[in-house]
Parts: C-alpha cells; structure tokens; sequence
C-alpha cells in the first residue's frame, strides 16, 4: 500500500486533535445540560482516523454504530449535523447520509453488518467497486447479525471490510467475557476469509490495514475482517459509571500509551509537523469547538409538524387527522 | 364503492385469465421484474426450487441469478440485506419462507425498515416489499400458521396488505413493489390454489378497501383467507333472508377509514373476523374506529370473531382456532339480535 503523504499525516493528526477536543468539550457539555447524553470515543481515535484515510467516500458507504465521531469527523460529516443525534435534535444525526455516503447512526449494535452486506452486493450487481465499511464493536460481535453478515458476505465473496473495534469493553462486561475463542480476527477463518488484528492505537496501521482490505475487496477479493485493538478510555456513555467494574489504576495499565499523545510524538519526532503546529492545531481545534458550542446552545426550537413528514412518502389518512389533531393542541 | 370503480395507473385494459393465487404472484413478480431492473427477488428457496409454495417458479431461469436468488437460512439478515440493497438504489422484495420465521428478523423490520426514511428526513426510504406466506390452514407445523398482522400495522413506517383472492394478489402486489414505502405483503397461504379471474389490465383500483359483497343488514369486516369464509357465512345467512355486505379491508395498515364508515353508516351493525388471537387484534381497531364515527348510528356494539388468544395451535386443533362459518354466523346473530338493556 501507499505510504500517507506528509500532508496527509498532518491531516490524520489535525483530525486526531479536533475529534479529542470535541469529545472532551462533549462530556462537559452533558454535565452543562447542553446535551442529554454522550458516548465517548476517547481512546477509538486512532482506529477512527486510520479507516477514513483508507476511504473513498466518492464510492464507497460507510455502516458506523454509535462511537463512530472521529470517522465521520475524517470523512467529512458535518460535526454539527452528526451531534444532532446525541442533543436530541434528530434519530441518527441531521447529516445527508447519501451525499456523505455514511449512514444515519445506529442504536442496535450489529444490525448494520446486514446494511453493509445488502449495500456490497448491489455494487456486485452494479458491476462497481465501491467497499462497505461496517464498523462493529467487540460487543457487537456476539450478535447474531454480526455473524449473519459475515457469513453472508463470506458466502457471496462480497466486497465488505467488518471493522470490529475491540475496546475491551461492552460496557460493564470485559472482552473475556463477551467473546469466546480469544479472538475476535480468528473468528474470520470459520467464514472463509482472511482477520486481521491491528494495533488500534496506531493510526498509520490501521490506515495500512484498512487500505490493504478496501484493495483486496475493490479487486474482487471479498471481505475482510480487522479487529483493531484499543482500550475505551472513558465511560460507555455519559450515563455510565466505570468506577463501578474497573478503577482509575486500570484504566491507566490497560490502557497504554493515549493514541493522540502517541502520534503527536511520531509526526513531531519525524518532523512531519513542527512544535509550533502543534500549539496552532490545538488552536483550530478549540475554535473550531467553541464553534460547535455555539450552534448546539443557539438551535432554533423544532417544529412540531416535523414530527409527521417522512413517515412515509405520502401523509396518510390517519396521519393528516392525527397532525390537524395536534395543531388543534397548540392552539389551545 | 368507490375503491371498486377507480383505474389505476398502468391498467391498460381488460384482459381476464384464470389464476390461482400462487400463479397471480408468480405472475406479478414477472411483470414487476420485467418492468422495472432494480427489482430483485430473495430468499431462502426462491430461486432453483421456486419457493416451497413455488410463488417464485421459473423466475430465476427467466430473469437470472443476479435478479432472483437463495439466501442463506437467516432472516434477520435477509431484511438486512434488503435495507442495504434498498440504500444501494434497488428494489427489494425479500420472501421469508413462513409467517413465523418473520419473527427472527423482527429487529430489522420495525427497527430498520420501518423507520430508515424516518431517521434519514426521506434521503433514504425503503420501498421493500417483504413477502410472508401467512396464516393458518394448511396443517403445517408449530409456527408455520401464524396470523402476525396486528405486530407490523402497530408499526409506524411500514404498510400491510393482504389480498384475499387471485385477482387482488396480482394487482396488490404489483402495487406493494412499486410502493416508496415499506410493505409487509401477507399471502394467505391456504388460498394458494384457489383460482379465480385475474384482470391482467385493469385493477378495478389497489388501494383501500373493497366492497366484495353488498348487502343492508349488516357489515363483515375482514381480509386474507378469512374473507372467502365470511362469503359464505354471508350466503347461508342469506337463505334466512339477512342481507350481509361483506368488505374486504386489504390494507391492515393504513386501514381505509372511510370504506369501513361507509359501509357500517348503511347497515348500522358490524363483524370483525381474523383468526389472529383477540386481544390487541386489528378488530379492536376497526371496531374501535367504528365506535368513534358511528357510536350513535350503530345498533348494536361491534362483535368480534376472532382466533382464541392461545399460541397458535396445532393443525389437528387449527380448525377450533380459525373461526369457522358457524362461527361467523354466532357472531353475525349477536348484532342482528341485539337489543338495548
């Protein structure tokens, strides 16, 4: 595969940076009462960064799940858009997800590995090469759509790569206890294609790897499996309390070197970027956050009638009564 | 009347052939596929074998394996797949093989299905069409007889229909496949056989309700198989002199009001017949509509013949379940013989 460039090391970084910043303001912002709640993905950033760098959204769909802020930061999906999942504002972000070409976020862990199966086979039947990237976490991986799609997509030979973050955590219950065999990459050998294991905190790795199984599958070579290591380096969400299951002495020996920390000092040690870029991009980011700040405390209220529309194509019988009965209601 | 008399879009003129059920939407699936090439037929068994009620006979030889294929044994991912596609630009119509397997792939169609045009503000709607051979009658084993209706009309975002006859199976389903919204398309499998006249070309209109019977005395509201057996409850009751209309609803979701209004507004009395179970049944529904728009009106509060509310049994006790002529014909007293305390 293709080595980054050193402008695009300096963008993985800067996204590294901006997807941090905002994820930290984030938690804030729930204990504000500025957002109703959050899932972290402090610790997925690197694994995040790396798989966009490995996309083409010109042609390829990504399926996220719910932790998926930096990749659809790194893919260019309106932050603002994507939060309106987590303030309240609309089910599964405010984004165009057929312009991004990322789907909505999803609530149901591993019901998106069949979204991505269904979407591979319609680019075989197409006669395209565009890839499904479908991002599962180790949790998810007990589903039994997890094992569905990957059992179809091994069957057909499609052209999906299943991205299993395995953050050692669903959240209360360890790794050990949520997957059997040991490993999640070896489990790829039972459907009949390759699984790979990655450092996840390593960005130009999973970046590699990523590439590597977008070319595989854009050549006809079907699907793979990447199960990227990390550690979930906060709470599940903004309702969980990880000092319930595990302790600050943990976190800190389990969860190695933080993966923003840890590419900072490789482009700063190969002189990709320069110390004073470092003090600029914390700069941008802070702005950029502080932007974000501003629309979600200053969004408009929301229209009741919206309730309504895209039910359906068409507003049905029932539909039109029970919206003339609800501005009868505020009228009142 | 007025479902009966309106032309839909496509029909192109009278031309009646006798079908059976089974043929119609064998023959439905044909014309969809050939008329439109984002359709594509999936399933387990639909391709080489047909479908094991040979619905999808001869359509893989004819349209190819990339237009209609097996699946893999898995429900839940054969929805998936169908939202994937659907996402893709295609035109699903998935087959899970019988009623009850509908259940494993329950999280995909009210969670996906039903709401991905919702949760996308319409980007991306999910005009699937999945078929379910539904229903009991045929004696089959535990859980291939199930009447699941009342589960996906509760569901906001997809639609239900259910064609009683080879005619309305043939111009329901068509209409179901070129719908932008979500169908779930229930075949009432023991109608499979029955044959009757199909109008290839003119439809007679697919959408609400129809009146299949008229009659003064009193309304049968019901749909699928049911609708044939309220038929002739309808003709032994005739020979006592009561004149009974009989409405096929069609469409469980949305459920067309205004036929049901119309026609229990004329006969001021009403029977709902499923062979689902009754609590939280679709009766409760249309008798609950009724009451709301004809509470003065009617004569006598609306009864319900319905299915037992016990799992669904075995073929040797479906017959006490699904209600039966006699049955029908209790219920039909109780409203007629009604009188004010």
């Amino acid at each position: 595969m293709s080595e980054p460039t050193r402008e695009q090391e300096r963008e993985m970084y800067r996204f590294l940076v901006r997807a941090r910043a905002l994820d930290v303001e984030l938690v804030r912002w729930h204990r504000q009462g500025i957002i109703p709640g959050f899932p972290p993905s402090i610790g997925h950033e690197a694994t995040q960064v790396g798989a966009a760098a490995a996309i083409d959204t010109g042609r390829d769909f990504v399926f996220p799940m719910y932790r998926e802020l930096a990749l659809a930061l790194a893919l260019g999906v309106d932050m603002r858009a994507y939060l309106a999942n987590h303030n309240g504002d609309w089910n599964g972000g405010s984004f165009d997800p057929v312009a991004a070409h990322v789907t909505p976020i999803q609530a149901v862990v591993g019901s998106n590995g069949p979204h991505a199966v269904g979407w591979a086979l319609g680019q075989r039947i197409d006669g395209r090469d565009g890839v499904a990237l479908a991002c599962i976490g180790d949790g998810g991986t007990s589903q039994g759509d997890t094992h569905e799609a990957m059992n179809f997509a091994g069957v057909w030979r499609l052209p999906v790569v299943f991205l299993v973050t395995n953050n050692q955590w669903a959240i209360s219950v360890p790794v050990s206890q949520q997957v059997a065999g040991g490993s999640i990459a070896a489990r790829a050998a039972g459907y009949g294609f390759p699984g790979v294991a990655v450092d996840g905190n390593d960005v130009l790795a999973v970046r590699a790897a990523v590439t590597d199984a977008v070319q595989r599958a854009r050549d006809g070579g079907g699907p793979t499996l990447i199960e990227s290591k990390i550690y979930r380096r906060g709470p599940h969400a903004t309702s969980d309390d990880p000092g319930r299951y595990r302790t600050l002495d943990d976190e800190r020996r389990d969860g190695g070197e933080d993966p923003v920390i840890r590419y900072r000092r490789s482009v700063r040690e190969r002189g990709v970027i320069e110390e004073s870029d470092v003090a600029e991009v914390d700069a941008e980011a802070a702005r950029w956050v502080e932007e974000i700040r501003l629309h979600l405390t200053t969004l408009p209220p929301r229209g009741g009638e919206e309730l309504f529309t895209d039910v359906y194509e068409e507003l049905t019988e029932d539909l039109l009564e029970q919206r003339a009965a609800w501005e009868e209601s505020t009228r009142a | 009347m007025t479902t009966t008399l309106r032309p839909a879009p496509g029909d192109t003129g009278s031309t009646v052939e006798i079908l059976s059920v089974q043929q119609a939407l064998n023959r439905a699936l044909a014309d969809e596929l050939d008329a439109d090439p984002r359709v594509l037929v999936f399933g387990e068994d639909v391709g080489v074998l047909g479908g094991v009620f040979r619905v999808t006979d001869g359509l893989q030889a004819r349209f190819g394996s990339d237009r209609v294929f097996d699946t893999p044994l898995a429900e839940s991912a054969i929805l998936g797949t169908a939202v994937g596609l659907a996402i893709a630009g295609f035109r699903p119509v998935p087959e899970v093989q019988f009623d009850g397997f509908a259940y494993p792939a329950f999280d995909q169609i009210v969670s996906q299905v039903a709401r991905y045009r919702y949760r996308s503000r319409g980007r991306l709607p999910m005009p699937i069409t999945l078929r379910v051979p539904s229903y009991g009658g045929i004696r089959a084993p535990e859980l291939h007889g199930e009447s699941t209706e009342a589960f996906w009309a509760h569901v906001a975002g997809l639609k239900v229909v259910s064609p009683a006859d080879a005619h309305d199976a043939y111009h329901l389903l068509r209409a179901s496949i070129r719908s932008p919204d979500p169908v779930i398309f229930l075949e009432p499998k023991s109608r499979y056989w029955q044959k009757g006249p199909v109008d290839l070309g003119n439809s007679g209109g697919a959408d609400g309700a129809r009146i299949v019977r008229p009659g003064r005395h009193l309304t049968i509201l019901s749909w699928g198989a049911m609708v044939d057996r309220s038929l002739k409850a309808a003709e032994v009751a005739a020979e006592d002199g009561v004149d009974t209309e009989v409405v096929d609803l069609r469409w469980l979701s949305p459920i067309d009001t205004a036929t049901i209004v119309e026609s229990v507004g004329r006969t001021r009395r009403a029977v709902v017949v499923h062979e689902a179970a009754r609590t939280a049944g679709l009766g409760a529904e249309v008798a609950t509509r009724i009451s709301e728009r004809l509470f003065d009106t009617l004569r006598a509060p609306v009864q319900r013949v319905t299915g037992y509310d016990v799992p669904t049994p075995s073929g040797a006790l479906e017959d006490e379940q699904i209600p039966s002529v006699h049955r029908i014909l209790l219920g039909m007293q109780r409203v007629l013989e009604y009188r004010r305390g």
